[in-house]
């Protein structure tokens, strides 16, 4: 009795039923479709991927220079930036960052709350003191906060990416979307209405985004050597934005090399212990014999 | 049972024990992250770094109290009778035998800096009591000396000192102490 | 199950506690000596997994909960603490949102065994239906436990479900209400999700030691469902199963740690990386993977208190199998139009899966309802009927016998192969 054959059949026939059942429903068109962002290289993607802290200190430039004018970064604290694994700011360098913010403290003796500078256990002071605020002097908008921007963003691949993606590792989604959308503005297309106030953006579900270009050539002044584009700008900070996200990502993927190479050697170890233990009863002559 | 040749229950030993040590030792590296995640975590020593305080405000004779690494941290402005009384008691018959110049920062003699946790049972004492120019706990009956050192009570050890600096006349920085020898 | 060996306390002490608590006895017979049919193949190794990731479960989740805060303004921030600033916490995180995942997986695939291999069958039935209560359990744990981040999928997926109890008439708002602790999803939602999230796994453990009894009296199915008969058809569980079950656990976790160290944000929605917004609906909700195929046949009737209903009985007719599924042989090898039928209807659930993915709209929808149709009608009508009318091929006489490596069925005389003779 050989039934490997029938299996590989069965398997075939009722997967194909499937799939054609659940494909009658092709992609159809929604209101909140975008683009799909193209992808990014990214010094970070893939298993051995890491930080590159030349580019987060870029990216955290453009984001102190032009993004922190509206959108805050409350869960970042400034000592961070001096921790292994991120934009590699000396001690020195996080202080003096840290104390060139104003911080909330307080209460004083007096019972009221004061400014301060900034210390490097604080965190990013935000631009505004609560949403309310931001949206009265955005004229209704909610810039969000960025610290974890870059994992709360992502677009639909759809078939078959979902399956190879896993394979491939790929989790820059936020920041392929992040940099589409700061490269995405563009002139609306012919016969595409646009709300009042709202900008076209390729990349942006349902095209229409409240937030004007961020970002222009020539805008933040990089000192390395690096090109002064929209396109760069984009990577670095998308970059920073995931560091800002995932912290810990140099971290995880250096233990996960180590975890893997482990459990292979203990998995491999436990095979041929299962064969050894086994070897009695699966050659057993009694059983031969009959 | 077939028979077993002389050279396989090393080999088929060795696998076995193999095999449990690696087990062994993943297991132990697994408790690593379980049992480490209960030390404080980075929040809390960054809350826990080094405050600065500005003395010039306190008054000649008054003690304030700041917060260190959440514990009471009392600094007091001593009066020169503080001192005199401090540095004239008989400091060796005491409980826990100090002299007052190992309890402040020589040059900075009026100054007295000293964690306000009471070493019997971790009470705050309160300052200006008792008989002896410091503190009395009211908890279990404690007094300590303008030098905070134990002189009644049951109380074993004076009061700890932690680590400070002057980094300027009028300003220390509780929590770090780079100049110390002692 | 009676002439293996029994444990015999070898030391003064060991004598001594086994008079007033004996546990090592039990252990032994349980674990050790316990006869496991010798031909069960690697699907049988997925009990073991499960009671590992239980195991990992519990012991991240304990360790969480010293770190999260169960209020609405500060859960989230909390969650990105321990992310940030615990030691390991990044990790713990990882391993216990994703560890749910593999808790699912590991589970769908067990349940899949017991469908094929007749599992649930005479008399096994009460095993079988402490198992769709350990899932049910599950889903239980897992719902509340997502809600805990407090992001956007978190708010909105306890609001859908919570408001799925609306459908019950007449009581069915005050139900919800009481649910809520009060007017919508709040701060004493919240709190009550995860008092009730850290009870519900040490339920699910109580229930497994019953499950785990409830087999231990019956012992083990196996390929062929045919039930051990002589000595030879059974080996010790100790070291044959115990050291098959490890070896799977150890292929399993590294199909995890790929996904805890790699892609771990893989299987999770970046919405819930937003905080829980009570005045905007994400324009997707979808719920986890794992509860997809439910969701699928839940959106599929066009009524409210129907498709309640129906994801209702999608759960309840599971614990209905042993009695609907009227054939007297067990396991699918040997019932080839069960196993086709079976087939399609696990193709059937991966496709609702999908489809509870996707915007309930146009084809979707109606490819939804054909396999929700599918779904009970395999349960209700395909199953009862199989079993009257189906040709089932002849069943080895022993479990010993279904292993012969060569020669004609039991009952023949064939020459023996050459080798060595007792």
């Amino acid at each position: 009795m050989n039934p490997t054959m029938n299996h590989r059949r069965s398997f075939i026939i009722a997967f194909a039923l499937a799939a054609s059942v659940s494909g009658l429903g092709m992609r159809t068109a929604s209101a909140q479709e975008a683009d799909a962002p193209p992808r990014q290289q990214w010094s970070f993607s893939g298993p051995f991927g890491i930080y590159d802290p030349a580019q987060l200190q870029r990216g955290f430039k453009i984001y102190k220079e032009v993004c922190a004018t509206c959108h805050s970064l409350k869960l970042v604290a400034f000592r961070s930036l001096t921790d292994p694994g991120g934009p590699g700011f000396t001690e020195a360098q996080a202080e003096a960052i840290a104390s060139s913010y104003q911080v909330t403290d307080g209460p004083n003796d007096q019972g009221q709350m004061f400014q301060r500078p900034g210390r490097v256990a604080d965190t990013f002071p935000p631009p505004f003191a609560n949403d309310n605020a931001a949206r009265a002097a955005l004229g209704g908008g909610l810039p969000p906060d960025m610290s974890v921007l870059a994992k709360a963003r992502s677009y639909e691949a759809g078939f078959p990416w979902f399956i190879v993606d896993a394979f491939r590792m790929y989790q820059e989604d936020g920041p392929d979307y992040i940099h589409a959308i700061l490269n995405g503005y563009a002139d609306p297309p012919a016969g595409f209405t646009l709300a009042p106030g709202a900008l076209y953006n390729r990349y942006f579900p349902g095209h229409a985004i409240a937030m004007p270009k961020p970002l222009n050539d020539g805008q933040v002044e990089y000192t390395d050597g690096t090109p002064a584009t929209v396109d760069q700008y984009g990577r670095d900070v998308a970059a920073f934005l995931m560091w800002a996200a995932e912290p810990t990502l140099d971290a995880r993927k250096r233990l996960g090399f180590q975890v893997l190479i482990f459990l292979i050697v203990l998995t491999g170890l436990l095979y041929f212990t299962k064969k050894r233990v086994w070897h009695a009863v699966l050659h057993d002559p009694e059983i031969e014999k009959r | 049972m077939t028979a077993i040749s002389s050279a396989e229950p090393t080999r088929r030993d060795f696998l076995y024990i193999a095999t449990a040590t690696v087990g062994v030792v993943g297991a132990a590296a697994a408790l690593v992250p379980l049992i480490g995640q209960m030390n404080p975590d980075a929040s809390t020593i960054a809350a826990g770094a080094p405050v600065e305080v500005d003395l010039s405000p306190i008054q000649s004779g008054q003690i304030i109290k700041v917060f260190w690494r959440s514990k009471p941290i009392f600094i007091f402005n001593r009066t020169a009778n503080d001192i005199k009384l401090a540095q004239d008691a008989d400091w060796q018959s005491l409980r826990d035998p100090a002299p007052d110049s190992a309890r402040v920062k020589s040059g900075h003699e009026q100054w007295l800096v000293v964690i306000g946790i009471c070493t019997h049972l971790g009470c705050i004492p309160l300052p200006h009591q008792g008989n002896y120019d410091g503190w009395f706990c009211p908890c279990h009956g404690s007094q300590y000396d303008s030098a905070g050192r134990i002189r009644l009570g049951p109380a074993p050890l004076n009061l700890y000192l932690p680590p400070y600096q002057f980094i300027s006349k009028t300003k220390i920085r509780i929590g770090e102490d780079k100049t110390s020898q002692a | 199950m009676s002439g293996h060996s029994t444990y015999q306390p070898q030391s003064p002490f060991m004598q001594w506690m086994e008079r007033r608590l004996p546990i090592a006895s039990l252990v032994y017979s349980s674990l050790i000596a316990y006869p496991t049919p010798r031909n069960l193949n690697y699907w049988w190794t997925f009990g073991g997994i499960l009671s590992f990731m239980l195991v990992v479960q519990i012991a991240t989740g304990i360790v969480l909960a010293m770190h999260y805060t169960p209020q609405v303004d500060y859960a989230f921030n909390s969650i990105e603490g321990i992310m940030r600033d615990v030691d390991y916490g990044w990790l713990l995180r990882y391993l216990h949102a994703n560890g749910a995942s593999f808790f699912f997986f590991a589970v769908y695939v067990h349940m899949a065994r017991g469908m094929y291999y007749g599992s649930y069958k005479e008399p096994r039935e009460v095993l079988w239906i402490l198992g769709v209560i350990l899932f049910l359990l599950m889903v239980a744990t897992g719902f509340m436990g997502y809600v805990l981040p407090w992001g956007q999928m978190s708010f909105w997926a306890a609001t859908v479900i919570t408001n799925l109890f609306s459908a019950i008439p007449g009581v069915g708002d005050p139900i919800v209400t009481w649910l809520w602790g009060g007017f919508a999803v709040g701060n004493p939602t919240l709190n009550r999700f995860y008092s009730l999230h850290y009870l519900l796994p040490f339920v699910i453990a109580g229930v497994v030691v019953l499950h785990i009894w409830a087999l231990h009296m019956v012992g083990q199915n196996n390929p062929t469902g045919v039930e051990p008969k002589e000595e030879k058809d059974s080996v010790p569980f100790t070291p044959y199963a115990t050291v098959k079950d490890a070896f799977f656990i150890g292929l399993f976790c590294i199909f995890y740690a790929w996904f805890v160290f790699y892609i771990p944000n893989y299987l999770g929605h970046s919405d819930n990386y937003i905080m829980a917004n009570p005045g905007q609906t994400p324009t997707h909700i979808v719920p986890e993977w794992y509860y997809l195929p439910f969701y699928a046949i839940l959106r599929a009737i066009p009524n409210k208190l129907l498709g309640v209903c129906a994801l209702g009985l999608s759960i309840a007719v599971l614990a209905f199998l042993p009695w609907l599924d009227t054939s007297r042989v067990r396991s699918a090898n040997y019932r080839p139009l069960y196993r086709q039928f079976l087939l399609i209807f696990f193709a059937a659930v991966l496709g609702l899966g999908y489809l509870g993915s996707q915007p309930p709209e146009g084809g979707y929808v109606i490819a939804a309802r054909i396999l929700t149709v599918y779904y009970f009608a395999y349960f209700f009508l395909i199953l009862p009927l199989l079993g009257l009318f189906e040709k089932t091929k002849p069943l080895p006489s022993s479990i010993s016998a279904s292993v012969l490596r060569e020669g004609p069925p039991a009952g023949a005389s064939a020459p023996p192969p050459s080798g060595a003779t007792s």
